[in-house]
């Protein structure tokens, strides 16, 4: 008994590993073709710079995933919440503070609207979202006059382009650490105080050692540029707060059964109106959150940014591993496709291929993305 | 006479049963020849293997159509041959109209041109012969009743010129009388034109009343039949129930007579499209620590009245409820189950397992509010609580964090028992809790149900299993054509099989 136990948590992790293998794998290649200028520092961090709008929207596209909706308003809402965020700090000059959290608000409700729709309407939600696709975007239009709004308060440069200083970075790094052994301490000692095994001490200390190591060359190798960028750690707080969010909580749970079956958990008690409204109002924030990181960076709001971007979120997803049958797919996996999709960009940008070409091999990764996890479970089956 | 049909000796085995037994069967032409059976009996497996669902490489035996061996490996190579089913589901497209739903998929064209004149003058001959008053070749299908919809499947399958055996299941289930009447006048009609059927029912009146023939199965084998004038309705009854309770069922009585835990008035359930009624005005009550059964055949509104107690009806629902003596209706199952009753369905794959998820977050989806904390899930109680679950319902399982999908039937359904049980719940609804697992797990359920019952639970249990109804019911009741047709107490065990048949075919009036 015990025996299967650990093979199949084995196996599970091969799964993981699988993704950050190919990640790994990507680099190499990149870095071989382009002799030794792609695994630099301050190439990587360009990497995840570039690959931060993405994973914010990834997270929240996740949630809308397994729970077997889709959402195909996000580039449209993340442009739109980064055209009022100028707005309200370059027009209206309101605080920082004050104007994002307007934008944040308005991700909020506008996340909800979709969410009503598709909860308490039943409209299908391709449906819904891609009318919000238009909408929005033509709201952002209409509200800017069409023009490009910029420049904002220096604050925002903080947020889109800032480093941290390295001893803060290593700090935060310590803090990281130290969080990580007192919930793995406290989950030990739960669960010997309710009589359960306790995975073995080695097998928690590799485990340990492994994420020290992991944050500790991260941000050496950030530091040895010019620190851990601030958005990185935007994105890594969202990463550890939804990791939170889907595998501990009530709420996470729930949202995985309805998405494995919508039915059942209906049968079982659970607010499915609820819960969906709730996750398109999470990803409503999170197009927000995204939209003000943009306008942050670029120093401005323009019409048509983020055009699209809800397709990058969708592909980073399902490259993560997650089913668009909803009820699977992590978090993890998500913020890693998003990676993954940033690495592509990134390494044909720096062998100076025509633009062109990055759109067809980020489609074809796609493509046999899917279709490795797809022969592999019917392996599997088999 | 000459059989156009002849099945000789079809034995059909599924993993670990055997469906059909050495069965034969044999229809002459221009002949109506009721097959007759209870749920399970082998009914629907049979005409699946005459209609070419199962391939001839599936099951032993011969099929003849006009004294010539047939191997079907398709449906519509059985079609080719002059065979088609009108199943209970219809299989039209309510959006089409009556001309596109006849000829869809075999269009009158030419050179790829469709002639709609060629097919709505045929439809038209075919309204006029079935007698589908104010049906134009362009009605659309949805705008007709069930029995108007029905005739136009009939004509669909009729207008292939090789047709020479219709088979029907169940046609009536779902008819009104009037409806009912149109059908076997038409089916009467077809038979002077040459056309033989089979005719599968539940309604042993009906099959008095047209069919020329019977023959009826058990258990997979044919226990008899022969010219329908030789038979009472009795004695059809008698061959579909025949067997003898054996002493498997390990009843024990903790039944309260004096606290009526629910009540139930007037509860009835209608199709949201149809208006059609499904359950109609049913009231009973249960009380404390009883096992009530709720029987019938497949059709009668047991589920639907079950699932309507517990806030999720499939239809439009409206009645009353008593719970504890307080009034309620609950609108969702949400309500239910906070008022201390759970369901768990006769659907497994569809409406029961979350296939994606693991044993542990099965078995804990309806009952995470107890193990919520501040952090979240406190997942070690969790595991406790699930653990102890997996042990009193002896669940086989590799492990909590095992795939439900690898578990088998009978323990997942256990994993769904124990999902309703984790939260304290007094009265517990079972549709069909034993159907499609082995004997072993079957026996374990019913323990599972004694001790329920012991510690003051009150069990409603949905089945179509007579022996199982009559085994663990301190009382019965029966419903037929969405209506409560009887009632039994089973406490003196005195209680047979023929009465509850006769209820739940409706021929109680005959007595």
């Amino acid at each position: 008994m015990s025996e299967q136990k650990g093979t199949a948590r084995f196996s599970f992790d091969m799964r993981k590993y699988m993704m950050v293998i190919a990640l790994i794998g990507i680099w190499v290649i990149f870095e071989a073709i382009s002799t030794g200028t792609y695994l630099t520092p301050r190439n990587l961090s360009n990497l995840f710079r570039q690959s931060v709008f993405t994973a914010i929207l990834a997270i929240g596209m996740l949630n809308v995933i397994v729970l077997g909706h889709i959402d195909l308003s996000v580039g449209s809402l993340a442009g739109l919440c980064g055209g009022i965020l100028a707005i309200a700090n370059v027009w209206k000059g309101l605080s920082p503070s004050t104007s994002i959290l307007i934008t944040l608000a308005v991700g909020l409700i506008l996340g909800m609207w979709n969410g009503w729709w598709v909860a308490y309407r039943n409209v299908p939600s391709f449906i819904v979202t891609m009318a919000g696709l238009l909408v929005f975007r033509g709201v952002l239009v209409g509200i800017t006059d069409g023009i490009t709004i910029g420049p904002l308060s220096p604050f925002f440069g903080i947020i889109g382009k800032d480093f941290l200083s390295p001893i803060v970075g290593y700090a935060l790094g310590a803090i990281v650490i130290v969080v990580f052994l007192a919930m793995q301490y406290s989950e030990r000692r739960a669960k010997s105080s309710h009589g359960l095994q306790i995975p073995s001490a080695r097998f928690e200390t590799l485990k340990s050692v492994l994420f020290f190591l992991l944050i500790l060359a991260f941000a050496v190798v950030m530091n040895a540029y010019q620190g851990i960028p601030n958005p990185v750690v935007i994105v890594l707080v969202l990463f550890f707060v939804f990791n939170y969010v889907t595998n501990k909580t009530v709420f996470g749970r729930r949202v995985y059964a309805i998405g494995g079956n919508k039915m059942a958990s209906r049968l079982a008690g659970i607010n499915i109106k609820r819960t969906t409204l709730i996750v398109f109002a999470l990803m409503g924030v999170m197009a927000a959150i995204a939209g003000i990181f943009l306008t942050s960076r670029l120093d401005a709001a323009a019409v048509n940014a983020a055009t699209s971007a809800e397709l990058d979120a969708i592909a980073a997803c399902v490259i993560g591993g997650t089913s668009l049958m909803g009820g699977v797919g992590t978090v993890s996996g998500a913020v890693i496709g998003a990676v993954v999709m940033a690495s592509l960009d990134n390494g044909m940008s720096l062998l100076n291929a025509p633009s062109f070409y990055q759109t067809i091999v980020k489609g074809l990764v796609l493509l046999l993305a899917v279709w490795f996890d797809m022969s592999r479970k019917k392996g599997g089956n088999d | 006479m000459n059989a156009i049909l002849d099945a000789r000796g079809i034995t059909k085995d599924f993993p670990g049963v055997r469906a059909l037994d050495n069965v034969s069967f044999s229809l002459q032409e221009s002949q109506i020849h009721a097959l007759c059976g209870e749920n399970g009996a082998g009914k629907s497996t049979f005409i699946n293997i005459l209609s070419g669902f199962f391939p001839s490489s599936s099951y032993r035996g011969e099929i003849l159509i006009s004294g010539r061996p047939q191997a079907f490996s398709s449906i519509p190579e059985a079609e080719e041959a002059g065979i088609a089913v009108i199943h209970q589901e219809l299989n039209l497209f309510p959006e089409l109209s009556a001309a596109e739903n006849i000829f869809l998929g075999h269009e009158i064209a030419h050179r790829g041109i469709l002639d709609w004149n060629e097919m709505y003058l045929q439809t038209t001959e075919w309204v006029t012969k079935l007698k589908l008053t104010d049906v134009l070749p362009t009605t659309q299908v949805k705008e007709l009743g069930v029995g108007k919809q029905q005739l136009i499947e009939i004509a669909r399958v009729l207008r292939l010129p090789q047709m020479k055996i219709l088979i029907l299941d169940e046609p009536t289930a779902s008819l009104t009388e009037t409806e009912t009447d149109l059908l076997l006048d038409i089916l009467r009609q077809l038979r002077r034109d040459g056309i033989a059927c089979i005719y599968i029912s539940h309604k042993i009146e009906e099959v008095m009343k047209i069919a020329d023939c019977v023959t009826v199965l058990r258990d997979g084998k044919t226990v008899g039949g022969g010219d329908i004038r030789e038979f009472s309705k009795k004695d059809i009854v008698r061959m579909m129930v025949g067997r003898e309770i054996t002493e498997f069922y390990p009843k024990e009585h903790h039944k309260d007579p004096s606290t009526r835990v629910l009540e139930v008035t007037g509860a009835s359930v209608s199709d949201y499209r149809t208006g059609k009624y499904l359950v109609r005005n049913a009231s009973f009550h249960l009380c404390k620590g009883e096992i009530l059964g709720l029987f019938g055949l497949v059709g009668a509104g047991r589920t639907e009245l079950a699932s309507s107690i517990f806030g999720a009806p499939p239809g439009k629902a409206t009645g009353a409820l008593v719970v504890h003596g307080k009034r309620a209706w609950f609108d969702s199952p949400r309500e239910a189950l906070r008022e201390g009753i759970a369901y768990v369905t006769e659907d497994r794959k569809t409406e029961g397992i979350i296939p994606t998820m693991n044993v542990r977050e099965n078995a804990s989806v309806a009952s995470l509010d107890q193990f919520r904390t501040f952090l979240g899930i406190d997942e070690s109680r969790e595991v406790v609580e699930v653990q102890s679950s997996v042990q009193t319902f002896r669940i086989k399982t590799p492990g909590l964090d095992a795939g439900i999908i690898n578990l088998s039937g009978g323990n997942q359904q256990k994993v769904l028992l124990a999902r309703s049980l984790m939260t304290k719940i007094h009265i517990l609804i079972l549709d069909e809790p034993t159907r499609g697992i082995d004997v072993g797990a079957k026996h374990e359920i019913y323990a599972i149900m004694n001790s329920l019952v012991a510690s003051g639970v009150s069990i409603i249990m949905v089945s179509s299993e007579l022996p199982e109804v009559l085994g663990m019911c301190d009382r019965i009741i029966v419903m037929c054509r969405g209506e409560i047709t009887g009632e039994f107490d089973n406490s003196g065990k005195d209680v047979t099989q023929e009465r509850i048949m006769i209820c739940a075919t409706g021929t109680a009036s005959e007595e």
